[in-house]
């Protein structure tokens, strides 16, 4: 399982990473794998202000939807276009070309209440 | 998972990193690595899939005709050994209990192949209704049977290379008793696909073996193990109802889109009376092909809708990957049922654009055998 020690994690298998002044939100290689191929993904329009923890959207695989949860408060700033016409890059590369949405955080300090990479990892293994 | 059952490849299963998943009670293999790889491998070169969850019970002795004839609503009467033929277990409310595959090995022997979710409950209600039959003995012979199916344009080839019986010689919907090497097995040419392929039963004990060599000699010829996953985007394509989903002992033949199986002409056969009263009184509800016109993906048990109120709900939903399009079954209205009607699909709260359309949703590259002409296809609609 590929865990990226500077992105942020939540247990919904979201990651976060602040870039600039927006956070970019995708879905953990460990999500991805559970999904399977995703065929559809659901993003909120640009400018919704999400809370901490609200679902935004959903991925779908040919077996099951999921939904998304956004790890931080704050306003969709952008959405990943691209995965509209080709969600398959979410499979194939979850943390660089599969983000989903950026979000400018209401405060920037709720990133770091979201989970390390270890701690990330031992709550995957938890699950199991 | 672990009460749950394991055919014989479980090993294999495991060693071929499948995922795993409960289906009907048994740890089956829902993919190996994609379903839509697993797909379209079936639908451009060859696949094989572990069905050894599938029940088979037998019915024997001379009055074993009479007996079965009267269990389905099918005509038997001109099965010839060595014919297979698609049926259905009917309630006295017309109700579909299983749909099930009939051997004729003799006429006074036949195989049948039912569902693994139903498997106990079919051979009970069989059983129970042999009661007053003479010379019928009902038998479940689902530990002693493992089952293969190799579909795809690849099957008759790859088949052709382990199988000394001529395959060209063996049409839809038939099967022979042959040997593999020296393991006995019973090979049909059907599926559950859509494409050419074939359903082998063996042994439970020489399962593993069988495997093997299908596998090993399948390799040049693109073959891939097929899990579950990709099985059901494959028959929803061809729009094979699943019982328990699109079917079940609240719908009958009629309502399902298999009333080409009913042959009311033939004699007395259970549920005969409920659905002569169906015919009579008109079809009130069918299960249709549904489309989405717009993006996503209709799922079970989300509710149809037709002028802003629920008129339906959807049994079985997936995209195609063929189509690369939501597809869908569910019942509806007979007023809506027609092709070229739109309905509405609510998705998370929103009404998404779908249509009624033709089936199959892809064009079959077999026929059943026993499957209506067009023009009674017609008349049922």
């Amino acid at each position: 399982m590929n865990l990226p020690e500077k992105l942020k994690y939540t247990k919904e298998h979201e990651w976060a990473k602040l870039d600039g002044d927006v956070v970019v939100v995708g879905i953990t290689d460990f999500a991805q794998h559970e999904l399977g191929d995703i065929v559809f993904v659901e993003l909120p329009a640009v400018g919704r202000k999400l809370g901490k923890g609200e679902a935004f959207g959903v991925a779908e695989s040919v077996k099951t939807v999921s939904d998304l949860y956004s790890p931080i408060a704050g306003e969709v700033a952008e959405i990943n276009v691209a995965l509209e016409t080709a969600p398959e890059k979410v499979n194939k590369d979850c943390y660089g070309v599969g983000w989903l949405i950026k979000i400018k955080p209401a405060n920037k300090g709720d990133l770091d209440s979201l989970l390390s990479a270890s701690a990330y990892k031992a709550t995957v293994a938890n699950g199991r | 998972m672990t009460n749950l059952r394991r055919t014989p490849l479980s090993h294999a299963h495991h060693a071929l990193h499948a995922r795993m998943v409960d289906f009907a009670g048994w740890s089956m293999p829902v993919l190996y690595n994609s379903i839509l790889e697993e797909h379209k491998a079936v639908r451009e070169k060859v696949g094989i899939f572990d069905v050894s969850h599938m029940g088979e019970l037998e019915i024997k002795g001379a009055g074993a005709r009479d007996f079965l004839s009267y269990l389905v609503p099918s005509d038997i009467s001109k099965m010839e050994e060595g014919g297979v033929q698609y049926s259905a277990l009917l309630n006295d409310k017309g109700g579909i209990i299983d749909d099930l595959l009939i051997y004729m090995i003799a006429p006074n022997r036949y195989f049948l192949c039912v569902n693994a979710s139903n498997t106990r409950q079919d051979f009970e209600w069989i059983s129970g209704q042999a009661v007053g039959f003479t010379d019928v003995e009902v038998a479940d012979l689902s530990r002693d049977y493992g089952m293969l199916s190799i579909q795809g344009p690849n099957a008759e080839s790859l088949m052709g290379l382990i199988v000394s019986f001529p395959l060209s010689k063996l049409e839809y919907y038939q099967f022979v008793t042959t040997m593999i090497d020296e393991t006995n097995i019973l090979l049909s040419r059907t599926g559950y696909t859509g494409e050419n392929g074939f359903e082998l039963f063996v042994s439970w004990r020489d399962t593993p073996l069988m495997w093997e060599r299908i596998m090993s000699r399948g390799k040049s010829l693109g073959l891939r193990p097929i899990g579950l996953g990709a099985r059901d985007t494959l028959r929803l394509e061809m729009r094979y109802p699943l019982h328990g989903h699109d079917m079940n002992e609240d719908t009958t033949p009629y309502e399902a889109g298999l009333g080409w199986i009913v042959k009311l002409d033939k004699g007395d056969f259970l549920g005969k009376e409920a659905l002569v009263r169906q015919k009579g009184e008109g079809i009130k509800r069918k299960l249709v092909g549904i489309e989405l016109v717009d993006k996503g993906i209709a799922r079970e048990g989300y509710a149809i809708m037709k002028h802003g109120d629920k008129v339906g709900v959807v049994t079985s939903g997936t995209l195609s990957p063929t189509l690369n399009k939501g597809i869908a079954l569910g019942y509806v209205p007979t007023e809506f049922s027609l092709v070229g009607t739109t309905l509405g699909i609510n998705i998370r709260d929103k009404e998404t654009e779908a249509v009624v359309v033709k089936t199959p949703f892809v064009s079959p590259k077999v026929r059943r055998h026993n499957a209506p002409e067009k023009a009674v296809l017609a008349e049922d609609r």
